[in-house]
């Protein structure tokens, strides 16, 4: 079968929304990209009091410091995904995903998804991998079903799941089973519905032409700067939410049964945090009932600010903007209906 | 943005992971155990930076007058971004989470891990707690382990509601983005006339008042202060 193309143009960034210097950097036609980082790199330097002056405040502080270390936190599983896409892109030939997943696509899926068990992150890693893995001719189907799941069944999660609910086991093996399912069903729900056109891969430097090891950085370097600036734009939304959101005003709404599991599922989708951390946060929203948790936790690591915005760089706005909320409508659905068998 | 850039960029945002990384600014934002993997990724981002500024110095002019151009247009602008994280570490450098922090989120729920059998405390007079320790003993063990021992608490200065003061720590499951406070209301001498966000260590003993986080619901315990005093932020802010 014949691996389709899907390199592309790369689409505009969204710069707009960016509340702080970012566009003052945009490359000049006439003055080279150098020249106007080493100008800004001055003029933060010299500006260096005002600017600390300017973050002093109590809620601009605590904005910074969320924004800070998400970013952190989520650079090892971004130079780990980036580092592993590469390895897939350079090293590993393309006739080896024929040969490792079933040919049948729905067939593929399942397998792909129960792949996600072995690789141990959070979901910023598996945005460039599974970027990588279409690139290299694996059905798209198969990729975004490993996409999914991940980020949500590997064996790190699960452990701080069972750790954050002391004595409630099901709580973890609800959370694995449901995550699997929505994974499974978004990747065949692609098959039927989905079209390859909706996904375009940004232009990546032709690998293929140059020596492997010189591919492998350059390939590091390109993704890093792609799916590290989405990633920037995700953590500043993020740390906006918390900062912004008082967890106050959520209490009032936990009562209802079923307002409280959409209230937690958008708050999954908003808060952004990894997930290897929001079982301990689930965990602690106790006025929420078990059902409306385990939604949390099926849809955090499927849809939130910062995977929208890399999945908007990594494969573009068209198809972030369907698969998203897809994803959401089948991760709520799912975790309710496992919630209320098993919990 | 040309390759020299992109490399320029990649070496600055991999150069300011490493610096937190190997002084100890990280642990304002993320878990100790996450240290040698911020090592890890600084060196593959220093690493990847040279490789992309080594090959573009050694590109021919013929070369990059193709390809330097069609980057030029289609090199990822948003990169661009990645300056802000190297601004925030290097520049700006914020403190670890605070009083604000504390006061938006409802303290945590210390429950026992792995059944309610408390073991008793160490020796020591007074005998130095974590926040979360004192909290379960006194919510989940009515206090039994902690009775006629003099203890040693160690946190930040908050403000109740009703604006008495409060000690806080916040936990911190991965990193701050997740950070919840664990609060525990004071009797007895309490600091008084101290600024929020103030390090503080208590001694005092176990009472056995409580009262309910207005946040969310949850049992704070009260710890009835002896004597107190001002210390320095601690190394390891979080708990």
């Amino acid at each position: 079968m014949p691996s389709p193309r899907l390199d592309a143009e790369e689409p505009s960034p969204q710069l707009d929304t960016e509340p702080t210097a970012a566009p003052a950097g945009r490359p000049e036609r006439r003055i080279g990209s150098l020249e106007v980082l080493a100008g800004l790199l001055v003029l933060l330097v010299v500006l260096r009091g005002p600017l600390s002056d300017l973050v002093s405040g109590p809620a601009l502080q605590t904005w910074t410091t969320v924004f800070v270390s998400v970013l952190v936190q989520a650079a090892p599983f971004l130079a780990f995904g980036v580092a592993l896409s590469a390895v897939i892109a350079v090293f590993v030939p393309r006739s080896f995903w024929a040969k490792a997943l079933p040919s049948h696509p729905a067939l593929a899926v399942p397998t792909a998804s129960l792949a996600g068990v072995v690789l141990p992150g959070c979901e910023c890693g598996s945005v460039p991998i599974a970027g990588s893995l279409i690139r290299r001719g694996v059905t798209p189907a198969a990729a975004l079903a490993f996409l999914l799941a991940a980020p949500a069944i590997n064996p790190i999660v699960i452990t701080a799941t069972v750790i954050a609910f002391p004595g409630r086991p099901e709580m973890a093996v609800a959370r694995g089973l449901a995550s699997l399912v929505v994974a499974v069903l978004i990747g065949w729900l692609w098959l039927r519905l989905g079209k390859t056109e909706w996904i375009k891969l940004p232009h990546r430097p032709e690998l293929d032409t140059l020596p492997k090891w010189q591919a492998f950085w350059a390939a590091c370097r390109h993704d890093v700067l792609h799916a590290g600036g989405y990633l920037v734009v995700g953590a500043a939304a993020a740390a906006t939410i918390n900062v912004v959101v008082p967890e106050a005003w959520l209490t009032s709404l936990a009562a209802n049964a079923v307002l409280s599991i959409l209230v937690l599922a958008i708050l999954a989708v908003l808060l952004s945090i990894c997930s290897e951390a929001d079982a301990f946060v689930a965990a602690s929203l106790s006025q929420f009932s078990l059902t409306s948790r385990l939604v949390f936790l099926v849809v955090g690591p499927m849809v939130d600010l910062k995977l929208i915005s890399m999945q908007t760089g990594v494969f573009g706005r068209t198809f972030a903007s369907r698969f998203a909320p897809a994803t959401f409508v089948v991760a709520v659905l799912v975790g309710t209906a496992f919630g209320v068998v098993l919990l | 943005m040309n390759k020299l850039t992109q490399g320029v960029v990649l070496l600055l945002f991999g150069g300011a992971i490493l610096r937190a990384s190997v002084t100890d600014l990280y642990l304002r934002y993320v878990k100790e155990g996450l240290r040698p993997f911020l090592i890890a990724t600084g060196v593959l981002l220093v690493a990847a930076a040279l490789m992309t500024i080594w090959y573009s110095f050694r590109e021919t002019p013929s070369d990059s007058g193709e390809h330097g151009h069609e980057h030029e247009h289609h090199g990822p602008g948003v990169g661009w971004l990645l300056i802000l994280p190297v601004l925030g570490l290097l520049l700006v450098a914020p403190p670890a989470l605070g009083s604000y922090a504390a006061n938006q989120a409802g303290s945590v729920v210390a429950e026992p891990v792995g059944g309610s059998d408390y073991p008793p405390l160490p020796a020591g007079d007074p005998v130095e707690l974590s926040l979360v320790d004192y909290a379960s003993r006194a919510l989940f063990d009515a206090g039994k382990s902690l009775d006629g021992r003099e203890l040693s608490l160690t946190g930040f200065i908050t403000t109740a509601p009703d604006g008495a003061p409060m000690l806080a720590r916040m936990v911190l499951s991965c990193c701050a983005a997740d950070g919840r406070p664990i609060k525990i209301g004071l009797d007895g001498r309490t600091p008084i006339d101290v600024p929020a966000d103030t390090w503080v260590q208590l001694t005092g003993v176990y009472t056995a008042r409580t009262i309910k986080d207005p946040v969310n619901n949850v049992d704070v315990a009260y710890f009835e202060v002896r004597t107190w005093q001002e210390i320095p932020e601690p190394k390891q802010p979080y708990a």
